[in-house]
């Protein structure tokens, strides 16, 4: 299968919608193009299977690889593993459900879907890019919508939370411009799969490394780079919320575990820095988000805190954790859009987020009610959802480091379990239980395009977390490939 | 070795109905629930004595000894080639014990709730969560993979949440699923931890295997775990105390047993099945699934000696004093578990000396039969009077005369009076004590009379003392109050569950236990010495007038004694404070010493930082804004300064 295919609907979709009248003509072509890609990424991933069960044991499937400019040595080299498979899967359930939940966005709704879709195109073109430079390009396609989408649609601050959230995800990108040219000057090239046979001098490893990781650490949340996070996605329409912290977030978290791998040395020796960095983001968001009053700053918050996971698995550089750190991207990503969309439901009834004021919804939107408690008990970490595979292969990877500093890291990230559990219980325990206000009492339960949207999220966290073997399957071989020249160098040293 | 695979359809059955109940129950099955939920469940408890049929007397035994049977085994999450959850199910004499006990009490629950929740708005959700929780207890009970007890362990956990919480438009409920929620959880991250140290020495989560590695003293994980050590203590130690700690939590010993009073909040039935016979019970058990390797720890063991003993105490004195009925049947649960806890910390591994093991096991037996008779006697009383304060209650026995002869011989059981079945087990468990150690004897012999003594202030309160009429509580009946005496003790569904766990509490004592569950599988010579029961039978008598004494007739007895304990006594009924500490340590220190300024570092210092970060920017750009005047003059100048600069140098430094 030609992997542009993944790039040309969502680009075709934007098109078409750009020429289609009325809410109710944009919002179809919108959902044709979204499950088109859906099916596609399916698809995909059957011929994928097939192909590592043939016994192709190539790093990357579907190979194909353009010149775009021939005297800087770009090209448009693309291809999938594992990982970015996975990623993909989990950009399209993630439009598909985002789509549905904007189902009755009247206002400039032209504009709303083709930025929605436009995103997700910078996602795709970003998750299959081989090459650094593509995969630069595509970030920043992707960066752009997220600031308008916040501050044309949003609500409460949001000039200020957009000019935030743009402002801090540009430094990120230059920074990781400064990392990619360093790569680039040393090796010239930017394609990844020959960077990866050259290696890169361990010099040039230790200076552009931070450059590059931390770069891709802002879009991940890093501590303390993370002060976009809860401002951006508080005053985010909810449909863009879902992409901000479903894909956006893994745009980070992707980068910067490619950016580890291109440079292991300098990543296990900048380890330390890394862990102490993502044990304090789990901590602290953990902490913070106990803190919150508002539905939508108490999922971002945590979602620092669940980031944090991705970062502690990848600084950990052994395979179960890092492994870990994939299955937490596509869990997280799943998560907090299913808890986004249900708060977005919550609020387009009552008309308010704060904890406070909401009560006993359990009694008139009992399917609402069970989205969000789902939601929040795949964010306890409850096993049967994907929160609970996730985190256990971090936590289990990163024993398997013994330096008693690590192991520590581990007792203390694990710890946030604990505080998870009070905020979501607190959160849950006030708005879905408890006494019922008289002017909630009325209000009507999901409609059909939510209850969609809903049940397609639940779906992709029962399946990871119900039959953690598939996702295994996909994600393991690649990762092992990731990560076994690492592991053999640095137990080398 | 014959094929155990059907036991897969024990845990699937309740699986299937929670699934099916929990999608369309409230729509479409509303009526039906109950009766689709007891019927699968019914199915799940004849397969259990099936299995449990064919385990004990066909062919578990293999030359005079219980094999340990994997019946199943699925590799469900890898983490690396050694280390994986795999979905396995064990098959041996303490597992398919507890299938016995949790599917038979649950099933006798299931059947008490069709008529107590009869009329409930969300009898199907009820249902539902009922089976999510047999479910996971069942699956717990089979693990055969640690990180798979652990997996079953939460998911008990949330079930015990969603039926706590299941009237949850009280704020109290909530407040008390909340708070059993996140003090287990807080437990559970003990045992999280201990599981990482056990599996990381032990190179596997399979029980088995680490049961083999972990009690071979000459090989290489057990003294890689012995000899690594930190704060003094063993990692073998630190392994199974923190494990031990995930198990206290669950099975509400000091001092993590705060949850399980308020859990009292959760509909009646919920309690007998969950907090009193099955969920807390689960800490017990896991130290017995892990006790081979607890046997090689002294220090772990003692630690779980002096929890269990100190819980059995101080729950038995607290709950002399509480007048909620089923806050002291709470109590004497917590104290009743801390006996099968030290009970196992006394215990050696293997032959005569796993005495302590097999009176552990055989009081979980015993105990699960008579405590949720207690509970389901309450539940029928609470039923009757609407109140769950024993001074609204008295003289109930005429009007409930079953659910009266089934307590009475629930209580006489709990007490320890022969012949019913917690006579049996509670001399097995002091003779354990006697043989290890006399003071935790005498503490265990002090707590047997003490629970003599609050278990017939109990029964005497509620069915003997004032013969006032019923005072009923709820207002909203005042037109049906003559109706209600006619009500009597509820239907049959309520009665059969009664006169069926009585018989137990009767019968199950003279089960020859030994025979079948022991430490290392060899069945035990059976010792029931009679003088060595006189003291504590007769002191258990003595205890027993003591109440009747007091709570038989109303008098003002036993307000006098209270009084001249004046402290001790307000201290016991205020719990020990116990409650007040978490609060002040929640409330006083981690909210506003911990959340608060974190919450506002991250609003002031953190993102103030990148704010000024974004103002300095701004600032310089205003500043220098003034060089892009857009006047050819001073670019001219700056070009020919340029020049000039270059040139000084190139002349003078470049050389």
């Amino acid at each position: 299968m030609n992997l542009s295919l993944l790039i040309l609907v969502p680009l075709i979709t934007a098109l078409v919608i750009l020429f289609a009248k009325g809410l109710k003509q944009i919002r179809v072509i919108g959902l044709v193009g979204a499950v088109t890609q859906l099916s596609l990424a399916t698809w995909l991933l059957k011929l994928y299977m097939g192909e590592r069960a043939s016994g192709n044991n190539d790093t990357h499937l579907f190979e194909s690889n353009y010149t775009w400019f021939t005297t800087l040595h770009i090209n448009y080299h693309i291809g999938i593993d594992g990982i970015s498979l996975a990623m993909i899967l989990l950009t399209a359930v993630i439009v598909v459900a985002g789509i549905l939940v904007s189902w009755t966005m009247d206002k400039l709704s032209k504009e709303y879907f083709f930025l929605l879709v436009l995103l997700s195109m910078g996602a795709y073109g970003f998750f299959i890019s081989l090459d650094l430079f593509t995969l630069f390009f595509f970030l920043e396609v992707a960066v752009i919508p997220k600031f308008l989408l916040i501050g044309i649609w949003g609500s409460g601050n949001k000039t200020n939370s957009a000019m935030k959230l743009a402002l801090m995800l540009m430094a990120g990108s230059a920074l990781v411009f400064v990392g990619l040219m360093g790569i680039y000057y040393s090796t010239n090239t930017f394609d990844l799969v020959q960077i990866t046979h050259m290696g890169i001098s361990v010099g040039v490893q230790k200076f552009f490394f931070p450059f590059a990781f931390v770069g891709f650490g802002i879009f991940a949340a890093l501590f303390p780079f993370h002060t976009w996070v809860p401002d951006g996605h508080a005053s985010a329409p909810t449909a863009a919320s879902m992409f901000l912290a479903g894909i956006s977030m893994k745009l980070g978290g992707y980068g910067c575990l490619r950016i580890a791998a291109l440079m292991p040395e300098a990543a296990n020796s900048y380890g330390w820095i890394i862990i102490t960095l993502a044990t304090i983001a789990i901590i602290y968001g953990a902490f913070a988000t106990m803190m919150q009053t508002d539905l939508k700053y108490i999922n971002a918050y945590s979602s620092i805190s669940h980031c944090g996971f991705v970062i502690l698995g990848i600084g950990m550089m052994n395979k179960t954790a890092v492994n870990g750190a994939v299955i937490q991207m596509v869990s997280h990503g799943l998560m907090t859009a299913l808890f986004f969309a249900a708060i977005g439901m919550i609020y387009s009834r009552t008309h308010t987020r704060l904890v406070a004021q909401l009560g006993g919804l359990l009694k008139v939107m009992p399917f609402i009610s069970t989205v969000f408690v789902i939601a929040g008990l795949c964010s306890l970490g409850l096993p049967g959802f994907s929160g609970f595979v996730a985190e256990m292969t971090v936590f289990m990877g990163s024993w398997q480091n013994p330096s008693g500093a690590y192991r520590l890291a581990t007792i203390l990230s694990g710890a946030s379990i604990v505080v998870t559990a009070v905020y979501i219980l607190r959160a849950t325990g006030k708005t879905i239980m408890g006494p019922i206000s008289n002017e909630h009492a009325l209000l009507a339960d999901a409609t059909w395009n939510e209850k969609l949207a809903a049940g397609l999220l639940i779906t992709g966290i029962l399946i990871i977390g119900l039959a953690p073997f598939l996702i295994n399957q996909l994600i393991m071989p690649s990762t092992n490939i990731l990560m076994s020249p690492i592991t053999k160098a640095i137990t080398l040293k | 070795m014959s094929n155990y695979l059907y036991i897969l359809w024990i845990p699937l059955l309740p699986l299937l109905s929670f699934v099916i109940l929990g999608l369309f129950g409230r729509k479409y099955l509303s009526k039906i629930s109950g009766i689709m939920g007891t019927a699968s469940l019914f199915i799940a408890t004849l397969v259990s004595f099936i299995a449990a049929n064919q385990y004990f007397f066909v062919d578990g035994k293999v030359n005079g000894m219980y094999q340990k049977i994997i019946a199943f085994k699925y590799t469900w999450l890898e983490f690396s080639p050694n280390l994986s959850i795999d979905l396995g199910f064990i098959i041996d004499p303490i597992s398919v014990m507890m299938l016995v006990v949790v599917s038979s009490v649950s099933l006798m629950v299931h059947v008490f709730s069709l008529g107590y929740m009869k009329g409930e708005e969300r009898f199907a959700t009820y249902y539902s969560f009922l089976s999510l929780f047999t479910f996971s207890m069942l699956g717990l009970v089979l693990s055969a993979n640690i990180f798979q007890v652990y997996m079953f362990w939460e998911l008990v956990g949330v079930s015990s949440f969603l039926l706590i919480s299941y009237y949850f438009d009280r704020p109290s409920a909530v407040t008390a699923a909340k708070k059993a929620f996140i003090v287990t959880r807080f437990a559970d991250l003990g045992f999280l931890i201990g599981i990482l140290i056990l599996g990381y020495y032990g190179g596997t989560l399979d029980i088995g295997l680490l049961i083999e590695r972990l009690t071979a003293t000459q090989s290489t994980p057990f003294i890689s775990i012995t000899s690594a050590s930190f704060l003094g203590a063993s990692m073998l130690t630190w392994g199974l105390t923190l494990i031990f700690i995930g198990g206290a939590g669950k099975s509400a010993m000091f001092p993590l047993h705060i949850w399980l009073p308020d859990a009292m909040e959760g509909p009646t039935p919920v309690s007998a099945l969950i907090h009193a016979a099955t969920m807390v019970v689960a800490g017990v058990y896991l130290v017995a699934r892990l006790f081979p390797i607890f046997s090689m720890d002294e220090a772990a063991l003692t630690i779980v000696t002096y929890v269990g003993v100190f819980s059995a105490l101080f729950a038995a004195i607290i709950a002399c004093t509480q007048t909620d009925i089923k806050r002291v049947l709470a109590y004497s649960t917590m104290s009743q578990i801390g006996y099968m806890m030290f009970a196992l910390g006394v215990s050696k591994n293997g032959g005569e000396n796993g005495l302590g093991y097999m009176a552990s096991m055989f009081h979980l037996f015993t105990h699960a039969f008579f405590k949720s008779l207690l509970f389901l006697g309450a539940g029928s009383v609470i039923h009757m009077v609407h109140s769950n304060d024993m001074r609204d209650m008295g003289g109930l026995r005429k009007l409930m005369p079953i659910t009266h002869i089934s307590f009475l011989i629930a209580c006489l059981a709990i007490a320890g009076i022969p012949p019913f079945a917690g006579f049996f087990s509670k001399e097995e468990i002091l003779m354990a004590a006697f043989r290890a150690n006399k003071i935790i004897y005498g503490v265990a012999l002090f707590t047997a009379a003490l629970t003599a003594f609050y278990m017939f202030r109990l029964y005497f309160s509620i069915f003997w003392n004032k013969e006032t009429p019923i005072h009923f509580n709820n207002t909203d009946t005042n037109n049906l109050d003559l109706n209600v005496h006619s009500h009597g003790e509820g239907p049959w569904v309520m009665k059969l569950p009664l006169l069926i766990l009585a018989t137990c509490a009767v019968g199950v004592g003279f089960i020859p236990f030994s025979n079948f569950v022991s430490s290392d599988g060899l069945a035990l010579e059976a010792h029931t010495d009679l003088v060595f029961s006189i003291a504590p039978v007769a002191l258990t008598i003595i205890a027993i007038l003591i109440a009747a004494n007091f709570y038989k007739k109303q008098n003002a007895k036993s307000d006098k004694i209270a009084a001249s304990l004046s402290g001790l006594y307000t201290a016991a009924y205020k719990k020990f404070y116990i409650d007040e500490v978490y609060i002040f340590i929640t409330k006083k220190i981690i909210f506003p010493y911990i959340g608060q300024p974190i919450a506002w570092a991250d609003k002031n210092i953190i993102d103030g930082f990148m704010l000024l970060l974004a103002k300095v920017t701004s600032n310089i750009s205003v500043s220098i804004k003034g060089l892009q005047s857009g006047k050819v003059q001073n670019y001219a100048l700056y070009f020919f300064g340029g020049v000039l600069a270059l040139s000084v140098l190139f002349i003078y430094i470049w050389k």
